[in-house]
């Protein structure tokens, strides 16, 4: 019963996911018959200049935004674990998390529209950097919760200065959740739709991947999309299985 | 710490009090926003029927939502919570792998399985339950299909921690005293874990409601959201204010039930310690 009923959830969850990875080696890549296995539709992607593109900006968007976010966040993590608990600091770290993705996009727009700030990839960056400040913040913070701040307070009275204390003492210690916390930030920043829509500016040139999907997806299902929704899925699980592995726990629940 | 809160702050409180003030203005005359005009109309115009009635739609839908995602979940977290401890932690993993997915991949995922020749109506007919596709593309079910299943996961997560911090003397006392099984979750389990339920519940309606992706896609542009409707004003309508107005609505409701939810889990944990 309890198995059967396990077996149903999982089923359900991962279904859909592997439908789209099966048939994208159809051959003829529509669900309605199986023509038979070929790697074509892969192909098709190398050869579309606008996919190239959308993914050479998403990685950039990606690996910037991830970068800045986890520095930033690590640091603002150390600050408010070693402060004492501010119920206004929680919520403000929280909002990002639970504001809806829409209203944050209508926010940052009308903000970089008011300040008559050029929109592009660097506006998308510094989008993205909001939510994962927060990602990142979570997940170095639930390190910190088992953090002896004893050590670092030794390492002062032994006269080393805040660089030396961090770098000998607390990051060798927490490393592992910053590296998780900078592969959940690409995860969330390389599949993010909507704030990078609207953040984006009218151009062409700051397409992401995301966008070009749903453009895609708007104008029909296409065999292409399930060869490049295999590729994403599969690096998605990939970094999340690696988050895992450098540190139990920085994947919520787990 | 500093710079952290520097930058949530000019790019997240700024940008949501620029839309709270922007709610109180008119609209330009190429769109933007006209400064000189202080006004309550487009909060008057959200109330409008023709609005509101989207507000009520969206909410009536996150509420499904909630509630089939509660209903599938729940037992999903209980049968986690009763597995051997040292399988627990992997059955969780995969319930949230998904979550960490791309969204709109995941949903796009249902236009495949759900058109009328796609998987879904195939094996329907295989199965001779019907010999025509049924419709379950691009309507309210879908929509409601699509959401409860990119947010399962969390209401697994909340309910299997809930289930975690329940102490099992209270159901094996309940047991001893002759209450079966049934009586026993319905009386013991399900009001103790009452807490992770209303979390989960909030998360899904709150993310449900304001969600604009599912119903663009599932609901195939007849099902207007609220999310919708706020990305028509801004990108189609170009009425920003009356926008900004829809969504300090939309976060106002939302601020409501977070706050009700956290007061009851509070009150739930001051009750357990009296208790104990």
């Amino acid at each position: 019963m309890r198995k059967a009923y396990l077996a149903f959830i999982y089923v359900f969850l991962y279904t859909p996911i592997a439908v789209l990875m099966i048939l994208s080696f159809n051959k003829a890549g529509m669900p309605t018959a199986w023509t038979g296995f070929s790697t074509d539709w892969y192909g098709r992607l190398l050869e579309s200049p606008k996919i190239i593109a959308a993914a050479k900006n998403s990685l950039i968007v990606a690996i910037i935004s991830t970068f800045i976010a986890t520095t930033i966040g690590t640091l603002l993590a150390l600050g408010v674990e070693r402060r004492k608990a501010s119920a206004s600091l929680d919520a403000l770290l929280f909002t990002p998390m639970i504001i809806p993705d829409i209203v944050l996009a209508i926010a940052l727009l009308s903000f970089f529209t008011m300040v008559k700030f050029t929109l592009g990839l660097h506006s998308i960056i510094l989008a993205h950097v909001v939510f994962n400040i927060a990602f990142v913040c979570a997940v170095v913070r639930a390190r910190l919760k088992s953090f002896d701040w004893s050590l670092t307070e030794a390492s002062y009275d032994l006269g080393a200065g805040a660089l030396t204390t961090f770098r000998k003492i607390t990051f060798p210690l927490i490393w592992p959740a910053v590296v998780a916390a900078a592969l959940l930030a690409f995860t969330l920043s390389i599949d993010e739709f909507i704030i990078a829509y609207f953040t984006a500016g009218a151009g062409q040139g700051s397409t992401t991947l995301p966008m070009q999907i749903y453009a895609m997806i708007r104008f029909g299902v296409t065999p292409e999309i399930n060869a490049m929704a295999t590729i994403i899925l599969l690096v998605s699980f990939i970094l999340v299985l690696t988050a895992q592995r450098f540190n139990r726990g920085s994947v919520p629940g787990t | 710490m500093l710079p952290g809160l520097v930058w949530l702050g000019v790019l997240m409180v700024v940008p949501c009090a620029i839309i709270l003030v922007t709610a109180f203005y008119e609209r330009g005359t190429y769109g933007g926003v006209d400064w000189s005009v202080f006004t309550f109309a487009n909060f008057t115009r959200a109330g409008e029927w023709l609005y509101l009635s989207i507000f009520l739609d969206s909410a009536r839908i996150a509420g499904l939502a909630a509630f089939f995602a509660l209903l599938i979940g729940y037992p999903a977290a209980y049968a986690i919570a009763r597995s051997a401890p040292r399988h627990q932690t992997a059955l969780l993993f995969m319930a949230m792998l998904p979550f960490w997915t791309n969204y709109l991949i995941r949903t796009y995922a249902w236009i495949v399985l759900l058109n009328p020749t796609g998987l879904a109506n195939n094996f329907l007919q295989w199965l001779g339950l019907t010999s025509a596709p049924l419709p379950l593309l691009y309507n309210e079910f879908a929509v409601i299909l699509g959401l409860v299943y990119n947010y399962v996961p969390f209401v697994i997560l909340a309910i299997y921690s809930a289930l975690q911090r329940l102490d099992p003397s209270y159901a094996e006392a309940s047991r001893d005293l002759g209450a079966g099984a049934l009586t026993t979750f319905w009386r013991i389990t399900l009001p103790l874990t009452a807490p992770g339920v209303a979390a989960g519940a909030v998360f899904v309606f709150v993310l449900s409601i304001g969600n604009f992706i599912t119903p663009d896609l599932l609901g195939g542009g007849k099902l207007q959201m609220v999310g919708n409707l706020i990305y028509d004003q801004f990108l189609t309508a170009r009425d920003w204010p009356f926008g900004s107005a829809l969504s300090v609505f939309l976060i106002a409701v939302m601020l409501l039930l977070l706050f009700a939810q956290a007061i009851a889990a509070n009150r739930a944990r001051g009750e357990g310690r009296g208790h104990a």
